[in-house]
């Protein structure tokens, strides 16, 4: 039966020993480690919905530089056809001003070779008329001894000239 | 497969010659006295003023411990117990070896009576025991808690004994005390925590077989009648009104409690069966594995005493069931404390109740 009687002295050092145990545990011990554990665990806890977040906002930034980089390429695609246009009217505007501007000009020297051909008809008859007149005179002085030659010679001249 | 049967080979052979040797010094110096292993076994699950460590030859090793008595003549005494050495007297104070006292201090008195002194607060085999598994456990879990203490909550988790420590404790705090208990169960926390690692290191240190170890701490009813004690404490000092009333005024038709109080006492009665189960079930859980093997190392001695061959075979198979008998006491030592504390903590809970509206 001894077996089964508590000792006295037994449970005096089992409350001596428990006790000091159980107050040094209760404060320094136990307590320390499972707030420990259970910051921590709200650390994970809190990092995992922050990577969630952030993959989120991360997904969304993605998705806005994907619409900012079509938006981006549709305006380039756009002022390319612009840049593309405005070059082919100028350079169709250039052209169209050079052929009239050529044509203008081809004009205005047409003109001009008609007025220096003009001039220089005139120069030439009047050069022609002098020089018909100095010949004339030469001849005059030289051939035209007679009446009847003076005469044949003027008609000729002067049917030569209506030929002409 | 060779390789495997040569190994087998080689440690029965090992466990043969470290066991023989023993069995025959043992053999030649009790030639005469039959091996009373009921004596061996109580010998060791009980407690004793000294703590034997092994004998050479016939010289007993034993660490001497104080012996502390208060009698009502002679007042207050403390001394080594190796003064009591095989019967001899210090200051009246002997050990009995027979009778209703046996193997206690005890002290004749002027009259020539022997009786028991009126405290006997000695440091036994077990109370060592007890204060050895206190420093130890402190030691274990401030040497855990400090590691915290220099840390942050987004430093990285620990790795090795404090990383095991840590498995452990929240496997009770996260498996056992939060679903149990229920609300408020930071309150309970740190007794149940210290209840069980109390319980499993003293359990574990049981098993071992020398000088730290091997005190049969939770094998003693004093230890865990305490536990008990604390718990039902525990359940009882923070009780719910709600808790009282059920157990005071249960719900149940009127005859049965108001002329006669039937269901009140049965209800109270079940107030002391819960500590007493948690005591009676810890102590024979540890008390029987402690005898289950130390019968089957007895079974080396009993049978080298009928024949050498006899005793051979058997020692084999008792070494082999010995094995066995740790190993499944190193499962016993855990599962009683987990069992002990998740009792506590259900009982704990179930005192906590609330009022609920049908």
């Amino acid at each position: 039966m001894e077996l089964f009687t508590p000792d006295a002295g037994l449970l005096f050092w089992m409350l001596l020993s428990f006790g000091i145990v159980f107050f040094v545990l209760a404060k320094w011990g136990f307590p320390v480690i499972t707030r420990m554990v259970d910051d921590r665990k709200r650390f994970i806890d809190q990092s995992l919905e922050a990577a969630r977040e952030a993959n989120a906002k991360l997904e969304g930034i993605k998705a806005e530089s994907e619409a900012l980089l079509t938006q981006a390429r549709e305006e380039q695609r756009l002022i390319l056809k612009d840049a593309a246009n405005t070059r082919d009217r100028i350079i169709e505007e250039a052209r169209e001003k050079a052929r009239t501007e050529g044509a203008l000009m081809l004009e205005e020297a047409r003109q001009q070779i008609q007025h220096e051909k003009e001039n220089a008809i005139r120069d030439i008859r009047r050069q022609t008329a002098e020089m018909a007149v100095e010949v004339a005179e030469k001849i005059m002085r030289t051939n035209l001894a007679t009446e009847r030659q003076q005469m044949d010679l003027v008609e000729r001249l002067l049917d030569e000239v209506e030929k002409n | 497969m060779t390789k495997y049967r040569s190994i087998l080979l080689a440690f029965v052979l090992c466990l043969l010659g470290s066991i023989l040797p023993v069995q025959a010094s043992s053999h030649t110096h009790d030639e005469d006295k039959p091996i009373d292993v009921k004596e061996i076994i109580f010998d060791h699950i009980g407690d004793a003023y000294e703590w034997h460590v092994t004998t050479i030859g016939d010289k007993h090793v034993s660490i001497p411990l104080p012996v502390i008595v208060f009698s009502r003549e002679k007042g207050f005494h403390a001394f080594l117990s190796n003064r009591l050495h095989h019967g001899e007297a210090h200051n009246g104070f002997h050990i009995a070896t027979e009778g209703a006292h046996k193997g206690k201090v005890v002290e004749t008195t002027s009259e020539g009576e022997v009786v028991r002194p009126l405290l006997d607060l000695s440091l036994t085999k077990i109370a060592a025991g007890i204060v050895i598994n206190s420093l130890l456990l402190v030691a274990i879990i401030l040497c855990v808690s400090r590691w915290y203490r220099r840390r942050e909550a987004s430093d990285e988790a620990p790795r090795g004994f404090v990383g095991m420590m840590e498995m452990l404790i929240m496997a009770i705090y996260d498996g056992i005390i939060k679903p149990s208990v229920g609300k408020d169960y930071e309150r309970f926390a740190p007794y149940l925590l210290t209840a069980f690692f109390f319980i499993f290191l003293s359990n574990l240190m049981g098993l071992v077989p020398f000088f730290p170890g091997g005190a049969n701490v939770t094998g003693n009813i004093a230890i865990t009648l305490f536990l008990a004690v604390c718990t039902f404490l525990a359940i009882n000092l923070f009780g719910t009104r709600e808790y009282w009333r059920e157990v005071l005024w249960p719900d149940v038709p009127l005859w049965m409690k108001c002329p006669v109080p039937l269901m009140p006492v049965i209800e109270i009665f079940g107030l002391i069966t819960k500590p007493f189960a948690l005591t009676i079930r810890l102590l024979a859980n540890i008390m029987a594995g402690h005898s289950v093997i130390l019968a089957l190392v007895c079974i080396i001695f009993i049978t080298h005493s009928m024949g050498a061959l006899l005793g051979g075979s058997m020692t084999v198979v008792s070494v082999l069931f010995t094995i066995f008998m740790n190993f499944l006491e190193l499962l016993v030592a855990f599962i009683q404390a987990y069992v002990f504390t998740m009792l506590s903590a259900v009982f704990i809970g179930l005192s906590r109740v609330e009022h609920h509206e049908k």
